[in-house]
């Protein structure tokens, strides 16, 4: 009685035997073909911000006279050894490098963490890799293809590099090491990732665990470079970052440091077959347990729900800036000692303000750094509104009596509090690191929690621009945060020196706030940045109101 | 008493695409009524227009009294509301989900009826949510919804992915609601359970409405099927309102408009009846004849002739 026609039936074939890496390449198309916006945009930050960078010091500091200033500072100044590493030479060549070459490693490497837990451990989760599965695909096969792509991204950023750099007038070898650095710390934060991938049954949290070798990372090469000869500089050649200075790009290539990264993504790379050809399919490497049968008492409303699926994000950071800025803290002695004991520089540290105010200028920078972090994790929190929308997650509290205020600033008073909570923790952390291995724990600590507090108002803006977004941009959300907190780290890692005029610089609410330890408090700038913040968060709550819930 | 939810020319696009075009919906205080309409048809969006997680672009509509965009946080403390793809929190236990769906309605919380439901539809609720299958998901929200005490109760496609039993479990749980006084709004394109249910129907397709009434009303305007062993040949070509007709042999198949129902009886016993079926349609074949397109208006008037 209808009129539908049938599809004919299929034919049946018997298709040929396969291995565990059958259909790698099929899945490595569909790969590019889902990160056909997302690949260009990560290759063109690391590509584009390199060489732009590049471009700008070889139109800036041509001349060594321009040079001597930034390459006196690059030699002694321990902020900026904790920031950018060791200055290897006074070339245009050397000072990129030294300026980007660390930062530039990072990128890649959150690009590689980025592609790979999407392609694994999050398509896992999502189960999107189930359907995958069934098909005829080889039991390595979607590990083998998020590789692949990863690992292709780091080779083009190289190539590409490999090109540009030369181009604008610097040496050929020293470009291809410093291009070579940069991608082979892709290539090796590529193989952590594939580890980090097998482990947890949560993609969230296997990158967190990856994110956080890079922290390590980032933090084991500061401490090495900052603390100069007297100091631990072994820490330096532990982990990947460090590898790009060891290097020496534009300064005498070390080429046989290209061995480091090299290997390590061979053994990662082995390390993470082996285990997934272990483990089940959407296991970790501990199983779940059962928990409670019912909800605790706490469990009631938008924000206790925020705060039980938020708190181990933040229990993570927590710990994380914990080491990180203890460490970086009891770093500050080996400063003070370098200062008091380097007879070569005493003229260069005397014209920097002397012993004091040279440990004030670096643990400034710590805070700085803190801030910066603090803003990304507290904009990673606001985008988790997106991210449980998208999910479908939103629905069930927002058909609740929750009405939508309620549940946005439910998340936003955990990243609100979370982003104070981890400015505090910079601050307490580094003066007690500080405090304790020069004496006077107790002053440092008061002085340094100070110093950390003042970053909130800057950070809550940035925080601020990612709840506007969500409210009245939902689709571009993600997309509007992450170029704001990426644009603040532009302006206020790298915009002096770029020489960038104030005007520009000041767009950045991290200019505004006070250096500390060390500079005196204006409370006009933080009120005003505070008050913008708040309007910024008001409005994204509004457009909340107003807009359809996807 | 009023209409528990009462929608008049509701419209919503999404960009170019028209989801919503017009569409009409009056459910009665007190019913289950059944939400038909094929996979894309406007069900969802209509649903979360009801809820004011989407605004609509133009028509009238009211939510137990109000408005559901601008009341809607007061009106969703008497609804709850199972979506047609539960997606649930990986991290917390499905009991713990139920508590707090419960909480965020403003629920008393009723742990009696909680634990018995639990036990009906033979939940694990200490499992994370990570761990549910399908089924189990849509369990933990059904038993959620079914605990509470709304007024109201909102299931968009309810039993997908509900096995046979907990299906039959589901089922007795609605009847068990329409005794209680419960309104209901159930979405669905599972018709035997729209037949065995609802009170009321309306059938949506394209973001219109096509048909709403009870089901006897539905059957008024349609075809009984007709299946009878006869005497002799017939032909049924030169009848109107005859459709569909088959013959094999001595035996006829038809479906017969139940204006002509008089008439065509009339001359199969002329000819001399073995045996005869005459059924109402099914659900079924209201749903095949209003989504099978187009092609529904040639239908009426096209009779198959015998292979």
């Amino acid at each position: 009685m209808t009129t539908v026609s049938a599809v004919p039936a299929a034919t049946v074939r018997t298709p040929p035997g396969g291995g565990p890496l059958t259909g790698t390449r099929a899945l490595a198309t569909l790969a590019l073909r889902r990160d056909r916006v997302m690949l260009p945009i990560w290759l063109y930050v690391v590509i584009i911000g390199v060489a732009s960078n590049a471009y700008a010091f070889v139109q800036l500091y041509k001349t060594v006279s321009s040079r001597t200033a930034l390459v006196a500072s690059g030699e002694s100044n321990p902020a900026l050894l904790f920031l950018y590493g060791r200055l290897n030479g006074d070339s245009v060549g050397a000072l990129t490098a030294w300026r980007y070459g660390v930062w530039g490693s990072l990128i890649a490497a959150l690009m590689s963490v980025f592609l790979v837990m999407r392609h694994t451990r999050g398509d896992e989760e999502a189960g999107r890799l189930e359907l995958i599965g069934s098909a005829r695909v080889g039991r390595q096969a979607p590990l083998a293809s998020a590789i692949a792509v990863a690992a292709g991204a780091s080779v083009v950023l190289t190539a590409a590099l490999c090109v540009l750099l030369p181009l604008l007038g610097l040496p050929a070898a020293g470009s291809a090491a410093l291009a070579l650095a940069i991608g082979t710390c892709g290539l090796a934060f590529t193989g952590i990732s594939a580890v980090a991938a097998q482990l947890t049954a949560g993609a969230r949290a296997a990158r967190g665990l990856a994110v956080g070798v890079l922290g390590a990372a980032f933090l084991a090469r500061a401490v090495g470079d900052a603390t100069g000869a007297g100091g631990p500089a072994w820490l330096t050649w532990v982990l990947p970052l460090g590898w790009t200075e060891m290097l020496r790009p534009f300064a005498g290539e070390r080429w046989w440091v290209l061995a480091l990264p090299l290997a390590s993504f061979a053994a990662a790379t082995w390390l993470a077959f082996s285990l997934a050809a272990r483990r089940d399919h959407g296991a970790g490497l501990f199983p779940d347990r059962p928990g409670r049968p019912d909800a605790s008492a706490a469990l009631r409303g938008p924000l206790a729900l925020a705060w039980r699926l938020q708190w181990p994000a933040l229990a993570g950071w927590a710990a994380g800036f914990a080491v990180m800025f203890a460490v970086c803290g009891a770093a500050g002695k080996g400063i003070g000692q370098l200062v008091a004991t380097s007879g070569a520089l005493t003229k260069e540290f005397t014209r920097l303000g002397g012993q004091s105010a040279i440990v004030n200028a670096y643990l400034a920078s710590l805070m700085l750094l803190g801030g910066l972090v603090a803003a990304a994790y507290g904009v990673s929190t606001v985008l988790r509104l997106h991210t449980e929308e998208a999910a479908g997650r939103a629905d069930p509290v927002l058909a609740g009596s929750v009405g939508r205020v309620r549940w946005g600033l439910s998340h936003l008073l955990v990243a609100f509090a979370g982003t104070a909570v981890l400015l505090a923790i910079a601050g307490l952390a580094t003066g007690l690191g500080y405090g304790l291995s020069v004496g006077g724990a107790g002053d440092q600590t008061a002085r340094m929690l100070t110093a950390g507090i003042v970053q909130l108002p800057a950070a809550l803006m940035v925080v601020g621009v990612a709840a506007l977004a969500f409210g009245a941009l939902p689709d571009a959300c993600v997309a509007v945060s992450w170029t704001a907190v990426g644009l603040v780290v532009l302006l206020n890692i790298f915009g002096q020196a770029l020489q960038l005029s104030h005007w520009v610089l000041n767009i950045s609410p991290f200019t505004h706030v006070p250096r500390l330890p060390g500079g005196s408090v204006t409370a006009t700038p933080l009120i005003a940045v505070s008050v913008i913040a708040v309007v910024l968060c008001a409005s994204g709550l509004a457009a909340l109101r107003r807009r359809d819930v996807a | 008493m009023g209409n528990a939810i009462e929608a008049r020319g509701l419209r919503k696009r999404f960009g170019k695409a028209t989801a919503l075009d017009g569409l009409d919906l009056t459910v009665r205080t007190g019913e289950v009524h059944a939400f038909l309409g094929p996979n894309g048809a406007g069900k969802t969006t209509t649903i979360r227009i009801l809820l004011g997680l989407l605004r609509k672009d133009a028509g009238e509509v009211s939510l137990l009294g109000g408005d559901p965009w601008r009341n809607a946080t007061a009106l969703h403390g008497r609804l709850a509301y199972v979506p047609g793809d539960v997606t649930l929190w990986p991290n917390l236990t499905g009991g713990e989900i139920i508590d707090l769906l419960a909480r965020l309605r403003g629920d008393s919380g009723e742990l009696k009826r909680r634990q018995e439901l639990i036990e009906r539809f033979d939940l694990d609720p200490s499992k994370k949510a990570r761990a549910y299958s399908k089924g189990n998901r849509q369990k933990v929200a059904l038993i959620a919804a079914l605990a509470s005490d709304a007024q109201l109760l909102l299931f968009d496609e309810p039993t997908a992915g509900l096995d046979p039993l907990m299906e039959a479990a589901f089922r007795d749980c609605v009847s068990a609601e329409r005794q209680g006084g419960r309104t209901v709004l159930l979405s669905s394109h599972i018709l035997a359970e729209a037949e065995a249910l609802a009170d009321r129907v309306t059938i949506i397709r394209a973001g219109r409405t096509v048909e709403t009434g009870t089901l006897a009303e539905l059957r008024h305007l349609t075809r009984t099927t007709v299946d009878a062993e006869l005497d002799g040949q017939f032909a049924p070509d030169a009848l109107p309102g005859v459709h569909d007709a088959v013959m094999e042999g001595t035996r006829l198949r038809c479906e017969v408009d139940n204006a002509a129902l008089n008439e065509v009886l009339r001359r199969l016993t002329a000819i001399g009846v073995r045996t005869l079926t005459c059924r109402p349609p099914t659900l079924e074949e209201l749903f095949l004849r209003h989504y099978s397109g187009q092609n529904h208006d040639e239908e009426r008037v096209q009779v198959t002739p015998a292979p």
